[in-house]
């Protein structure tokens, strides 16, 4: 099963490598990986997906809560949740594509955001189906290049990650 | 206000954790460290021969008195030549602090003289590691060291120093931190009071309770209320390879060590118990067989100061998070205060499967009127030693025989690489045990495949008169290697016999200690006995023993925990 962490580091060199070396080294996936500073210097927010059994899950929580700089953790898989990705793709735009793409992109509530003779570049936001249901509407043939940030998330409601 | 260097720091930081012996060795980027120990005489430092050793050295120490070990080497060859060390600190929860010199800052990256990523490459092995960034950092970052080694679940953690963070020329004020605070480090003190509770309950209510403990026992200094609760209770208890010394193993209720190569009793006991408090132990590979056919009928409390330890192989149905002396306390004064006392008569019933079990097996070998059987020889070290002295062993089948047939009754004395299973361990382990415990008997018992991987520390032991008594059970071959070889590839023995093994005697001589062969059965305790009278002299004994021994019992791959060989012909 698909499942969001979210982890509050301590924003010190080395302990993303040490959260990115524990995945491999006990051989858990990542599917993607975020990380940025927080509104508190002195703190990283790093949200990780990944899949496994509830037992990986587990174990993966209790390794993950084991490392030093590792704060605190929530999987929030656990309850409901916001999850969002942002895409920038190139999509190649000449002749009556140009307007389909547009028409495609407003559907998908996404921005074109740079514009050559032949080349439409799309902003778009949401959750990972969503972003992946775009890149099918629009066809692989006219896609140029992708570039995908990877999941971060957040707990709905009155429920906070935080010291 | 008193203005030190960096490397000044270091050193009264070492003194002010009261560190007495450190090991290692100089070279480059460790000199500023080192100038700064040569003016001193509080720490004093054990120059090894191979920084492998200063490691396992610094082990020996940690394992033997609880306390956490300190290593110092410079950077590039000499910190990578101790991860084996570090990793086998790391696999046995081995407290332990390994300072190693790093290029200067400046050209860090640059693929510089000596330069290796020791954060990198230490990182999957230590429990964690730190890099000095501000000289003025070193007394917090040596005090932290000191205590994420020591407390928690122990382990080994690195520190990486640049050079110039020990340079004479810039000063800064020392204080040393009385406390440490990490907001992202908080070891469990106590256990959860409701699963204790609920333990218990379960505890008293078994009918084929077992006690199946670990090193974490050992490690948590809880041999004693351990021993309390086992006796109050009198259940059966049996102990891993890494609880050896937990509890008494002359007490009737000591069933001796389970898994592998445990006893056909522990094995049994377990197998058909409906109930295991699991103590400091972590459900290892080498003790569950395979977890699918573990110990069908029983329930499991597991207590254990690693969350990550609990449900990580065998699933607990009663998990307690902590420190397992607090944790053994509070359930010895609810089974003090409980209303109910366990079922006499189940137990009684118990107790007599378990003595059958015992009756059938036993620990037995055959003996032979010309031979040197190696369980003989162990057998007989515990017989004249009293079962007191300090074992250190390597691995392999005489660690295995070391263990089955020494008879511990107390913590700290079985000193083994258990994880990780590192050959080249035991001697340089034994050194460090015998430097910090002179008046007692350090025996290693290793064999001459082991025995190889480290034996450049007689000069070691020559140069600060570390008198240890080495004894070499020498089969002329990889022993375990060539057994599993006899059991699952037709005695076709690849690469598991020496063909050119020194002559041990000239070589220990040659180190300035003194050497011994016995090779005839009446030779074996008479030569035992002189071995052990010298006191004041490191002896190497290389006694020439049955080449064809296996280990027994040892448990059928993939089977459950009571499908074992018992000989080379019984099955069980």
């Amino acid at each position: 099963m698909r499942r969001i962490i979210s982890v509050l580091l301590e924003n010190e060199p080395g302990a993303l490598s040490r959260v990115v070396g524990l995945f491999s080294q006990r051989n858990y996936n990542i599917e993607t990986l975020t990380v940025a500073p927080t509104e508190d210097e002195t703190l990283s927010r790093l949200t990780v997906t990944t899949t496994g059994s509830d037992k990986v899950i587990e174990q993966i929580t209790k390794q993950l809560n084991k490392l030093i700089e590792v704060v605190k953790l929530v999987d929030l898989t656990e309850g409901s949740h916001i999850e969002r990705e942002l895409m920038l793709v190139k999509l190649k735009a000449t002749g009556s594509q140009r307007a389909e793409i547009k028409r495609t992109v407003d559907i998908f509530r996404g921005q074109i955001v740079d514009v050559t003779s032949s080349v439409y570049t799309v902003q778009l936001a949401g959750n990972s189906e969503k972003l992946d249901g775009f890149i099918q509407a629009v066809g692989t043939s006219g896609v140029l290049e992708v570039v995908r940030t990877g999941v971060s998330g957040i707990a709905r409601g009155e429920k906070v990650l935080s010291l | 206000m008193e203005l030190l260097s960096g490397a000044d720091m270091l050193i009264r930081s070492l003194q002010d954790e009261g560190i007495e012996n450190i090991y290692g060795y100089p070279g480059g980027a460790a000199l500023h460290i080192y100038d700064a120990l040569f003016r001193q005489d509080k720490v004093k430092h054990i120059l090894v021969r191979h920084e492998q050793a200063a490691v396992h050295m610094a082990d020996g120490y940690a394992r033997a008195t609880g306390k956490p070990g300190t290593v110092l080497v410079t950077s590039g060859p000499g910190a990578t030549n101790t991860i084996t060390g570090i990793a086998t600190a790391f696999m046995d929860s081995i407290p332990m602090v390994v300072l190693c010199g790093q290029v200067a800052s400046s050209l860090i990256g640059e693929d510089a003289f000596q330069e290796t990523d020791m954060i990198g490459v230490s990182r999957p092995v230590v429990k964690h590691n730190l890099s000095v960034r501000h000289p003025q950092d070193i007394p917090e970052i040596i005090r932290k060291a000191y205590y994420i080694a020591s407390t928690g679940r122990p382990g080994p953690v690195v520190v990486d120093i640049p050079k110039d963070m020990t340079s004479p020329n810039e000063r800064y004020e020392y204080v040393y931190p009385k406390k440490v605070k990490l907001r992202s480090y908080n070891p469990a003190i106590r256990g959860h009071a409701g699963q204790i509770k609920k333990a218990v309950d379960m505890m008293l209510a078994a009918r084929r309770p077992v006690i199946y403990a670990g090193g974490g026992v050992i490690l948590g200094k809880a041999t004693e209320q351990l021993t309390e609760l086992t006796r109050l209770l009198g259940y059966p208890l049996t102990n891993t390879l890494m609880g050896i010394g937990c509890y008494p193993c002359s007490d009737k209720q000591h069933l001796g060590w389970l898994g592998m190569h445990g006893t056909y009793e522990a094995n049994m006991a377990m197998h058909h118990s409906d109930l295991i408090l699991a103590v400091g132990a972590r459900f290892d590979d080498r003790v569950t067989n395979a977890t699918e056919k573990f110990c069908p009928g029983a329930r499991i409390i597991h207590i254990d100061i690693d969350p990550a330890s609990i449900s990580k192989t065998v699933e607990a149905d009663v998990p307690i998070v902590g420190p397992v002396d607090a944790v053994l306390k509070e359930m010895l004064s609810l089974v003090k205060s409980a209303k109910t006392e366990p079922d006499a008569e189940a137990l009684a019933s118990w107790w007599k499967q378990i003595d059958e079990w015992r009756a059938f097996h036993g620990m037995r070998y055959e003996t032979s009127p010309e031979v040197i059987k190696p369980q003989e020889v162990v057998e007989m070290l515990s017989r004249l030693t009293k079962g007191e002295a300090f074992v250190a062993s390597d691995v392999g089948q005489h660690q295995m025989f070391a263990a089955q047939y020494y008879k511990f009754d107390r913590p700290n004395r079985w000193i083994n690489s258990g994880g990780l299973g590192t050959m080249g361990f035991g001697f340089p382990a034994a050194m460090g045990v015998k430097l910090t415990h002179p008046d007692d008997e350090v025996l290693c018992i290793t064999g001459e495949g082991s025995i190889q991987m480290n034996i450049q520390e007689l000069s070691t032991c020559k140069q600060y008169d570390i008198p240890v008594k080495i004894i070499n059970l020498n089969n002329q071959a990889l022993g375990m290697v060539k057994q599993w070889q006899d059991m699952n590839y037709e005695s076709r023995h690849s690469q598991s016999y020496m063909e050119s093994l020194p002559d041990f005697i000239k070589l220990v001589e040659a180190y300035g200690h003194v050497g011994m062969r016995i090779d005839r059965k009446e030779d074996l305790e008479p030569k035992l006995k002189e071995a052990l009278a010298m006191k004041d002299k490191l002896v190497f004994i290389d006694i020439y023993v049955d080449r064809f021994e296996h280990v027994y019992p040892m448990q059928v791959a993939r089977g459950s925990m009571k499908d074992m060989w018992l000989s080379k012909t019984e099955r069980v």
